[in-house]
């Protein structure tokens, strides 16, 4: 199949002098992507006379990092970050794959203007219900806590949209001889339905994780301390206060801050890239 | 049961929330001892004598109109690139996706030092080649293009894998047949690539026009709005006036205009995708 695509692929594949334009342009868009991330490492790696003019010869430092480090609580930041990620992702994984096996594969009345119903979040996100959704928080009383950031995002359309599909695919037959040997609906779903979407499981994990990590506006409402405070809110906390000068040490507190999410695309770029790419086709 | 805590969660903070702020769009904002009283269409008068509203909707419209169509042209041609034979693709791949799995609120400090002026990158860059010193951010006529940049420059990526991940799906015996046919490379990507591409558009399309009134981490870094209202955006003006101002009552007739136009979006999107798109 692959040696087929490519020989066919290449039928409108530019040649000659097309070819050394396209390229050239490709990599000119490819390096202007890259150059504010570029222009970033510089900066962040070098002492903060060198940081407007470009040469070979400034020395590297990693004072920059040291002196964001301790300028702020970026440990704890870090912490509430992955408690974040990791309660709303474990909470959805639960909730979405349950509403997903229900509209996948039980007939109720009503299930359909109940399918319309989660698809509405599709459209209007919690992003954009900040006043209602603060109100609502404070009246439970979870103002400023973690999970008051999660909580308007674990019952996730997307997420059931996504999963409701996969689940669909599975052949009624398995579904059928697992009945037959005394399964349960719960433990059908267990022992079938789950093992069976574990790539999809993946991609949506993986996009999900990036979503809440970079999350900032909802954050930065509810939040109104170092405990609570996940790691974009606590850079801009950290870059608007009084600082706000040296770029040098806020470039290095951004890399900071991107660093881990960074590290881990770069590490497994291709299942990342593939992750986003299944979860899009629907 | 396997629906309930899905059905509770999205009750309570997606079809309650939208009820309840059109609700208390018609009250007055409680301060102090004073109650929120019923004030009946009080907040929308305002908001139509509001010149900071109209400036905002539409600040938000030309950045809707300027950074979808740009972004969508972008990923496609960078998705024709990857997906093709270049030398180097991997890493320009790379080099496209990754401003979208980085938090926007990071790259907009990047990009806030990138601007600045007689320090940044672009000033340098610029007064290499002669030209004078700009404020970029910090002038009128161009803040809004600036911040959309931003924009164009972080989606694309994003809409390039969904236009890759359909490219790689297409049947290459189309591509052979077409040049027995002997159709030219353009007449090939104008007549069969690209209507085969339209689910895809209208994808990118939907989610384009939910970011470009979602998004607003860029404008809290770079510009809160200014200068003079040059950056104002629907959301983040939602945000001034219901966090800073603490004028929830007026923050939620915003938000109702918000939502009508999410919801308008929501109407085209049925109506184009359900006649449009039959491969399903």
């Amino acid at each position: 199949m692959n040696d087929v695509s490519a020989a066919a692929t290449r039928v409108y594949d530019p040649a000659g002098f097309w070819r050394a334009l396209e390229t050239a342009a490709a990599w000119l868009l490819g390096f202007l992507w890259v150059l504010p991330l570029l222009y970033a490492f510089w900066t962040a790696f070098h002492p903060a006379e060198f940081s407007t003019h470009l040469s070979l010869t400034a020395p590297l430092t990693l004072d920059n990092f040291v002196k964001a480090w301790n300028a702020a609580p970026f440990a704890r930041y870090f912490l509430n970050t992955m408690m974040l990620v990791t309660m709303v992702l474990a909470a959805q994984l639960v909730i979405v794959t349950l509403a997903a096996y229900a509209f996948a594969r039980f007939d109720f009345p009503g299930r359909n203007v109940a399918f319309a119903l989660v698809l509405v979040q599709l459209m209007i996100m919690p992003d954009v219900l900040i006043v209602e959704n603060y109100r609502t928080m404070a009246e439970l009383g979870l103002k400023d806590t973690i999970l008051a950031i999660g909580l308007p995002y674990m019952a996730s359309a997307f997420g059931i949209f996504l999963l409701r599909q996969t689940f669909k695919t599975v052949p009624a037959e398995l579904d059928e001889a697992a009945r037959v040997e005394g399964c349960s609906p719960l433990q059908t779903l267990w022992k079938v339905y789950v093992p069976l979407a574990r790539p999809t499981y993946l991609a949506y994990a993986l996009v999900s994780v990036s979503y809440h990590w970079n999350n900032f506006l909802w954050p930065l409402i509810i939040t109104n301390s170092v405990e609570t405070r996940p790691v974009t809110v606590g850079l801009q906390v950290f870059s608007a206060g009084d600082q706000g000068i040296d770029w040098s040490i806020i470039t290095a507190a951004t890399l900071l801050s991107t660093g881990p999410l960074l590290v881990a695309f770069l590490l497994f770029q291709r299942q990342f890239v593939q992750s986003f790419m299944r979860a899009g086709i629907r | 049961m396997l629906l309930l805590p899905a059905a509770v969660l999205l009750a309570l903070f997606t079809h309650y929330p939208a009820i309840a702020n059109l609700w208390h769009s018609f009250f007055s904002t409680p301060r102090g001892a004073r109650k929120a009283v019923f004030i009946g269409l009080d907040n929308y008068r305002q908001l139509v004598d509001d010149p900071i509203f109209w400036q905002a909707l539409s600040n938000n419209l030309w950045y809707a109109a300027g950074t979808i169509p740009v972004s969508i042209a972008i990923a496609l041609v960078m998705a024709v690139w990857v997906n093709g034979r270049l030398p180097g693709r991997g890493v320009l791949r790379l080099a496209y996706f990754t401003p979208t799995i980085l938090p926007m609120i990071a790259v907009a400090n990047i990009w806030l030092f990138f601007y600045t002026p007689g320090y940044g990158l672009l000033e340098q860059l610029l007064g290499a080649l002669g030209l004078g010193s700009h404020n970029w951010l910090g002038s009128r006529a161009t803040a809004l293009p600036a911040v959309m940049v931003v924009a164009i420059w972080k989606e694309a990526g994003f809409f390039m894998i969904f236009y890759l991940a359909a490219l790689q799906s297409m049947s290459p015996y189309l591509a052979e047949a077409a040049a027995i046919e002997g159709a030219s490379r353009w007449y090939f990507f104008r007549r069969v690539t690209f209507p085969l591409l339209m689910p895809t558009t209208l994808f990118v399309l939907v989610n384009a026009v939910i970011n470009a009134f979602r998004l607003v981490d860029h404008i809290v870094v770079m510009t809160r709005g200014g200068p003079d209202n040059a950056t104002e955006l629907l959301l983040y003006y939602i945000y001034e006036t219901g966090f800073r101002f603490w004028d929830s009552a007026y923050a939620a007739a915003l938000t109702m205009v918000l939502l009508v136009l999410l919801g308008l979006a929501a109407l085209a999107q049925f109506l184009f995708l359900e006649r449009r798109t039959h491969y399903r």
